[in-house]
């Protein structure tokens, strides 16, 4: 009930929750962030001093004092120990690879302790999905975690909303924190597969005299060039000589192949259509074919090459989505 | 709902941990330290039946198998129940409720599957610890206390953290117990103490306790004799008064049935208490009397006022409003050698000379033929003492039985007795005589500590005397045991009985470096007394008045307790803060160039690096160019090249503050 009137009133929930999302940068989690409550099991505990108490005061015993008021200080501590844990923790995010809509994106998160002490058994919970893992971070130390968080639909997709929560050292307490750190996944559209598009003659294209570079035809050997593919890599001379060496194909140079909006059977919906030319780029690309893409608005010329791709990939993923 | 506990199988909930075979073991090892000391008590059955409990645990915890099922445990359980019943006769009261928790730390360990089921464990442990201080509250058991305490915290740390090693959660739980300390301390002295008990409590509550009863009859003395538990200590201001002036004044007895001297009922009559005389010697003292289940309460001869909530009783007797159930505390004046004493009623005197008939043929005849002698009662006491110094008695703590006329016995036949044959014998032979006597029971004498200089009185040194009443002089005291046995009255019980006989190891007092040892001990035992187990309502009193809250009621004392235990806290919180909050100087030299330069317009973008960032403060404000950009090639080097050296990070810190942007 108390969540879905926050969820109602970001605004309100952000003041009570001491951030606004998302966080840029790196999230720490000051103290104010950290919320503690007695768990059932400190509960119990608290009934049990009682108990101790009373059978002190009735049988006027002053160990039995001491021994209730020790543990009521340790019960003290433990609460000002278990927010300890999760205090002015720092959270910053790692690059997460683009997947396509229906895989887990795979978002990296750096804890980092910033403490002299170790911080064990810190529960990560993604809420959006309720994936979760358990880190220990070791003193002076940094833990890295990795959330599966499965994704429907393409675009961009935030991080979303994480819950840290401990209740070391003494099991008394949950002490946990809310965080966003600003980290986003980008989604591809879900690939469909179906039969590729004739490739056009280069002729309609416009003359292109040199003979361009395809992977059908093994030419020669180049040196290495960051933007090469590392399946074009000569790996069996890197073994011998340690040069990077790339092969150059020549092949297919006669023809490009467009990858057109426009020539998708005009039944289709635009996630249909997004899904098919998602289909289609890698299978351009696995076909080695230099492709472009041509969808509403945007033209990519033609090209290959894993930057080439991704670039085609990306343009369908945010295809009329708002850039966050 | 966002709420993490209300998913169905939370990661962190103690139900859903398995406890590891390690920390299974270790709470195995800590209960069994928490209950060691119950078994010392223990009836042998109860004793194997927990060793299997806690053997059956350990062969489970070794060879890894299943757990036993529910309702084999469930039997085990109803035999114990029942071994419990045969053995008590009950299930509740404090014998029962210990056999019964002993038994069920013993099944508990049985069923620990999940850390909720440990953490109860655990809980159990501290009802275990408790339990213990009704049988014993020394010194060694609160040290045995804090290591089991330290023993069971560390099994619940080591439960919220499994993968950690144990010396981590052994170290954890005391850094957690040793934070503890302020608190647990301020709570010990502050919170508002009650004088229990809150209800009834149960018969057997009291049995342990020891000391005088309300009667004498012979034999009942010298069994005391042999205990060695302390019965109260003195600790004097001023002077402390010589070995025979040590008669520590207890129930005074005045009804005789022919074998047994009782105190009788109360009288109204009012009790004047003595006068210092002009030779008097008055002492000072402060009293810390061990619980013994009765009212009275020990004062050396002879006490000039009642502490506060006690009371003379007509004969003199300091008594409580309540039986002595814990240990007290109270501080007395008394008056000794020439003490003026008020006259006496009429009817206390005719209940003084009162006697069975026809007991004691012998007796009586001895007393007839010396009162038709004497021509005064003093000279009947001189002859009467006189009769025991020469008839060949002996002092001995074990003397032959006597039957029914057993003063005749004792004083013509077997010759043999302690203190209360020869004052029950003596007062006998006064009553019989005419001169009103009664009987007194107490302590005589004391081990004067070397240490401290507090005398400790035991259990050993329970003695009977009789006060006659003399006309013109008021009671005086007669001690027939010194006619016979002077050594006992200048250097106590232990050289006056022949040494083959039973008495503690303690009060032989042969070797001197033991005796000095001892004394040194008792000191402290006696500072643990008043200070941790003497520490009631009323010290507590004492000691708020003493730092200057002289009637704090309970709210004020809790809403200071309150407020000391939220600034504890808060400082304890604000102190692990401080620690982390504190970045590296490099850092904090960086931060504060940031802020510098953005106060200048020259904001660093959260993706932007050291180097970009100086670059464009340097093209931004070209007037600091060469100073921007040294920081920012020193903070690189100091930050991604090797280690900081203390000259580079001043010289940074020196050049962040040099910087003047205009």
């Amino acid at each position: 009930m108390i969540g879905a009137f926050l969820a109602r009133h970001p605004r309100l929930a952000n003041r009570l929750y001491g951030f606004t999302p998302p966080e840029r940068g790196t999230v720490v989690l000051v103290h104010r962030r950290v919320y503690i409550v007695p768990t059932r099991l400190g509960w119990l505990y608290a009934g049990t001093l009682l108990v101790l108490l009373v059978g002190s005061i009735n049988y006027a015993l002053s160990l039995g004092f001491a021994l209730t008021f020790l543990l009521a200080g340790m019960g003290l501590v433990a609460m000002v120990h278990t927010a300890r844990n999760l205090a002015r923790m720092a959270i910053s995010t790692g690059r997460a690879e683009p997947v396509f809509a229906g895989e887990a994106a795979h978002f990296r998160l750096y804890l980092d302790g910033q403490a002299p002490y170790d911080r064990p058994a810190i529960l990560v919970r993604h809420l959006g999905s309720g994936v979760e893992t358990l880190v220990d971070i070791a003193p002076h130390g940094q833990a890295q975690v990795r959330l599966a968080i499965p994704t429907a639909r393409r675009g961009w997709q935030p991080l979303g909303r994480l819950l840290l929560e401990t209740r070391f050292p003494t099991g008394l307490f949950r002490a946990w924190s809310y965080a966003e750190p600003d980290a986003r996944c980008l989604v591809y559209p879900r690939p469909e597969r179906s039969p590729l598009p004739a490739p056009t003659p280069l002729e309609e294209q416009g003359a292109r005299a040199t003979p361009s570079a395809g992977n059908e035809d093994f030419a020669t050997l180049r040196s290495y060039q960051p933007s090469d593919s590392p399946r074009h890599v000569a790996w069996k001379a890197y073994a011998r000589t340690d040069d990077m060496l790339t092969k150059q194909f020549t092949g297919e140079a006669a023809s490009e192949l467009w990858l057109d909006w426009q020539r998708l059977p005009a039944g289709l919906d635009t996630e249909g259509r997004l899904s098919r030319l998602a289909g289609w780029v890698l299978q351009a690309e696995a076909a080695g074919a230099r492709f472009g893409l041509r969808i509403p608005g945007q033209e990519i010329a033609a090209g290959r090459g894993d930057a080439h791709t991704a670039s085609c990939l990306q343009a369908l993923a945010l295809f009329q989505t708002e850039a966050p | 709902m966002r709420r993490a506990s209300n998913a169905p199988l939370h990661p962190l909930s103690p139900s859903a941990r398995a406890v590891s075979a390690r920390d299974a073991a270790w709470l195995t090892g800590s209960l069994a330290v928490a209950v060691l000391p119950h078994l010392a008590r223990s009836p042998w059955w109860l004793v194997a039946l927990a060793l299997c409990l806690y053997g059956w645990r350990v062969y489970f915890i070794v060879t890894r198998t299943a757990l036993p099922s529910r309702w084999l445990l469930l039997a085990v359980a109803l035999v114990g129940i029942l071994g419990v019943w045969v053995d008590q006769r009950t299930l509740f009261g404090r014998g029962a409720g210990v056999m019964l928790l002993v038994l069920f730390s013993g099944l508990k360990l049985m069923e620990v599957r999940s850390h909720r089921d440990a953490a109860v464990a655990v809980l159990l442990g501290f009802f275990l610890l408790i339990t213990n201080f009704l049988f014993t509250q020394s010194i060694p058991t609160a040290l045995g206390m804090l290591a089991a305490v330290a023993m069971l915290v560390t099994a619940l740390v080591a439960m919220s953290a499994p993968q950690r090693p144990l010396a981590a959660s052994a170290r954890t739980a005391g850094i957690l117990l040793a934070h503890a300390l302020p608190a647990a301390l301020v709570l010990f002295f502050l919170f508002p103490r009650v004088q229990g008990p809150l209800w009834g409590l149960p018969q057997d509550a009291y049995a342990g306790l020891s000391g005088l009863s309300g009667s004498m009859s012979p034999g009942n003395i010298s069994r005391l004799v042999l205990s060695d538990a302390t019965a109260f200590r003195a600790e004097f201001r001023g002077e402390t008064p010589p070995h025979r002036l040590l008669y520590w004044r207890g129930p005074v007895l005045w009804d005789f049935d022919g074998r047994t001297w009782h105190t009788g009922r109360g009288t109204l009559a009012h009790y004047e208490p003595p006068q210092a005389g002009a030779q008097a010697q008055v002492y000072r003292y402060e009293m810390v009397l061990e619980p013994h289940n009765r009212e009275w309460l020990f004062a050396l001869e002879s006490a000039t006022s009642a502490p506060e909530r006690a009371r003379f009783t007509p004969d003199g007797q300091l008594m409580a409003q309540a039986p002595v159930r814990s240990r007290i505390r109270y501080e007395l004046t008394s008056v000794a050698v020439d003490a003026v004493r008020p006259a006496e009623t009429s009817t206390l005197l005719r209940r003084a000379l009162s006697l069975p008939p026809d007991v004691n043929p012998q007796a009586r005849a001895l007393a007839r033929s010396w009162r038709a002698s004497a021509r005064s009662d003093a000279e009947i006491v001189e002859k009467a003492k006189q009769f025991i110094r020469t008839g060949g008695f002996v002092y001995t703590l074990e003397p032959p039985l006597l039957g029914a006329h057993a003063v005749d016995e004792f004083l013509f036949t077997t010759r043999q007795g302690f203190c209360e044959h020869f004052a029950s014998a003596f007062a006998f032979l006064m009553r019989a005589a005419g001169v009103p006597a009664r009987v007194v029971m107490g302590y005589l004498g004391g081990d004067v500590n070397s240490v401290d200089r507090i005398i400790t009185v035991r259990q050993s040194e329970a003695h009977a005397w009789t006060e006659v009443f003399l006309q013109g002089r008021g009671w005086v005291r007669v001690d027939p045991t010194a006619a016979t046995n002077p050594v006992r009255m200048d250097s106590g019980l232990a050289r006056s009985i022949p040494n083959a006989e039973a008495l503690p190891f303690l009060i032989r007092t042969d070797a001197e470096w033991l005796r000095r040892a001892r004394h040194r001990w008792e000191a402290i035992a006696h500072r643990w007394n008043v200070w941790v187990l003497g520490y009631n309502p009323d010290r507590q009193r004492d000691l708020l008045s003493f730092v200057g809250i002289p009637s704090a009621d309970w709210r004020a004392l809790t809403a200071t307790l309150f407020t000391i235990l939220g600034v504890l806290t808060a400082l304890l919180l604000a102190w692990s803060l401080r620690r982390l909050a504190r970045p590296d100087p490099v850092q904090r030299a960086w931060a504060a160039f940031c802020r510098k330069l953005a106060r200048r317009g020259v904001t660093r973008a959260p993706h932007e690096g050291p180097r970009d960032y100086a670059a464009r403060a340097a093209r931004a404000l070209p007037a600091s160019r060469r100073i921007i950009l040294q920081i920012g090639a020193l903070y690189i080097g100091l930050r991604y090249g090797g280690g900081p050296t203390p000259l580079r990070v001043a010289q940074l810190r020196r050049l962040v503050r040099q910087l003047r942007l205009t």
